[in-house]
């Protein structure tokens, strides 16, 4: 149907240091019947060693975008802005669909999320119910309805 | 000078001429006196008709030099005797005697003559007349005109010479004081000074007077100076302290909007999480408990993007522009009534009404006004809102009015606190931060808004912008 040389697994990305809202998150997506094989990372540095096959993700396909990035903005060691910006400025991930997903929606983190290149902000509710209307709806959206920007072949 | 010279002329000309008519009376009457004399005399020679006789008497003439010639004449005007002074050969025709006066005389030109009746026993006999020159008055003349010439001579230098020193004493330093106090008017220099003579001590005290007054002005402008950078100062320090507290509250407000959710969605979805796994486990009670944790969790959120609203309103730039008010609350109201389709409301809007102030937060406010309106008559059936302006001492004042609830204008001062309601949660949903919002916006637009109410007869809301 798709035509691809390589089968794309669809990998979500989170990025997420808090453990309460990681398991709330993965809680909602499981509760949502979304099955994809669900990244964890904790802190910036950690994201981007996952983009570049660095550190403890060594020896990955960084031609392997996740299908969603789920980035919080507050994260120790790289806050998600940084990460946001050095993922833009490489070639191998400028393209990678990312969704700000965070408990501010202050002005001034929307301006920044969306200036440095962020497809897409979303305010993580209080009320758990409309916790998981939000997650399916971004499952809904990109993982079915978004079409993924193409891989780059690898060099050969 | 010209005119104190011209004084001094007339006054010399003035009394030359008084001593001049003067002399000359005193000379015709000692003409007269003389000629009465000789008349005395040559009586009885005009008696005994002897003309030799009186020739001899007028011949004692010849010792008065400026006597020209003498005459007697019989009462017929024949002459009886005459005197002529060497080089004089005519007689004078001579002025009428009439007859009772003593004496009469004629002025010509260099003559003076003077006429006397000679008299013997009380009747006229005769007439003896005097010729005589203006030699002496002539000489008299010229002797107090020279005078008087010298004398306003004297009198120009002197004054000139006063005037001389005058002017260098009081006048040129007066005139340089004027030129100096020119230049200070003109170029509003206060560093110029008057120089200093030490001539004439009134002066000195003038110009010393003026000096000190240019440095008193020159202290002053110094000082002002000083001042206007120290206020200066204090308004950049001050200013400098309000950009950091506005900071620290930029600061807090993120770290609130960030920190202070987090946990809260833990509460609530773990709470959630419990109820969905173990609700089976749990009596009624027990999940009513893990409801109301739920509540409070969310509750708690409403409460803090409230709080941080609130804090966005003062944080805000304000802008100042003409603003719609008539059609923010018209767009205000369509998204009322989608978002509630069932409702009946009517809408009342006034057009064109307009406002100077941020047209961003007059929206806030004006929402948080209808938005009340709206929710406030939630309970009827038919609820009517309206929005209109109307004028007070020519000032505008706005007005949001509804049928609705209402509120007992007796805890109308509770209305606009923070956080204060005056209904309950389970009336009426709300924070009670929309009235303190409102105000907060108003007043930062330095208008004041207050409200009218009945319980169940509706409310409405003032405001000046």
């Amino acid at each position: 149907m798709r035509g691809e040389l390589l089968v794309q697994q669809q990998i979500i990305l989170l990025v997420e240091d808090n453990p309460d809202d990681e398991a709330l998150t993965l809680r909602a997506l499981k509760k949502n019947n979304i099955t994809n094989e669900v990244v964890v990372v904790r802190d910036g540095a950690e994201a981007l060693d996952y983009f570049f096959a660095t550190g403890a993700f060594a020896g990955r396909d960084t031609s392997e975008l996740p299908q969603v990035t789920l980035l919080d903005l507050k994260l120790p060691k790289v806050d998600g802005l940084e990460v946001l910006r050095r993922l833009r400025a490489d070639e191998r991930t400028k393209l990678a669909p990312i969704v700000i997903l965070t408990s501010s929606n202050e002005e001034q983190d929307r301006l920044k999320g969306y200036g440095l290149g962020a497809n897409s902000y979303v305010r993580k509710p209080v009320d758990f119910d409309q916790f998981i209307t939000a997650v399916r709806q971004l499952g809904l959206y990109w993982l079915l309805l978004n079409e993924r920007p193409p891989v780059l072949e690898r060099a050969l | 000078m010209a005119v104190s010279g011209m004084a001094l002329v007339l006054a010399c000309m003035a009394f030359i001429g008084y001593d001049w008519i003067t002399f000359r009376n005193n000379t015709a009457r000692n003409l007269s006196i003389q000629a009465e004399v000789i008349a005395a005399n040559t009586a009885s020679a005009m008696i005994f008709d002897d003309p030799e006789s009186a020739r001899k008497s007028l011949d004692v003439l010849r010792f008065s030099p400026n006597i020209l010639s003498a005459g007697i004449h019989t009462t017929d005007q024949k002459a009886f005797a005459s005197y002529f002074r060497p080089g004089t050969t005519e007689a004078p025709r001579l002025p009428d005697l009439p007859a009772s006066q003593p004496t009469a005389h004629a002025f010509r030109s260099r003559r003076i003559i003077v006429v006397v009746p000679i008299l013997s026993e009380n009747r006229s006999i005769g007439t003896v007349y005097i010729e005589s020159d203006s030699q002496a008055l002539y000489s008299r003349l010229a002797r107090y005109v020279g005078i008087a010439t010298i004398v306003f001579v004297i009198s120009l230098v002197a004054a000139r010479l006063g005037s001389t020193v005058f002017r260098r004493s009081v006048s040129a330093p007066i005139v340089k004081l004027a030129d100096v106090a020119k230049v200070v008017a003109r170029d509003k220099n206060y560093t110029v000074r008057a120089p200093a003579t030490p001539d004439m001590e009134e002066v000195a005290t003038l110009v010393e007077a003026f000096n000190e007054m240019l440095f008193a002005i020159q202290k002053r402008d110094a000082e002002l100076l000083a001042a206007r950078g120290t206020l200066e100062r204090k308004v950049e320090e001050r200013t400098a302290e309000l950009e950091a507290a506005n900071k620290e509250l930029e600061a807090f407000s993120y770290s609130v909007s960030h920190d202070l959710r987090a946990p809260l969605r833990s509460v609530d979805g773990f709470a959630q999480a419990l109820l969905e796994d173990y609700g089976d486990k749990l009596d009624d009670f027990g999940k009513q408990n893990l409801q109301r944790v739920r509540a409070a969790a969310s509750r708690m959120g409403m409460l803090i993007d409230d709080l941080l609203k609130l804090s966005r309103v003062t944080r805000a730039e304000m802008r100042r522009e003409k603003s719609d008010l008539s059609a923010i609350a018209k767009s205000i109201a369509q998204s009322l009534e989608e978002a509630e389709p069932e409702r009946k409301v009517d809408f009342k809007i006034e057009d064109g009404l307009a406002a100077d102030g941020d047209p961003r937060l007059l929206r806030v406010a004006l929402e948080n006004l209808l938005r009340n309106a709206w929710k406030y008559t939630s309970r009827h059936d038919h609820a009517r809102i309206e929005f209109g302006r109307s004028k007070e001492n020519g000032k505008s004042i706005f007005y949001v009015r509804d049928d609705g609830a209402g509120f007992d204008p007796r805890y109308a001062d509770r209305l606009f606190g923070a956080f204060q309601r005056l209904h309950g949660v389970s009336e009426f949903p709300g924070t009670g931060i929309g009235l303190a919002t409102v105000q907060r916006i108003i007043r930062r637009h330095g208008g004041e808004v207050w409200a009218e109410a009945e319980v169940e007869k509706g409310a409405t809301f003032y405001f000046s912008v």
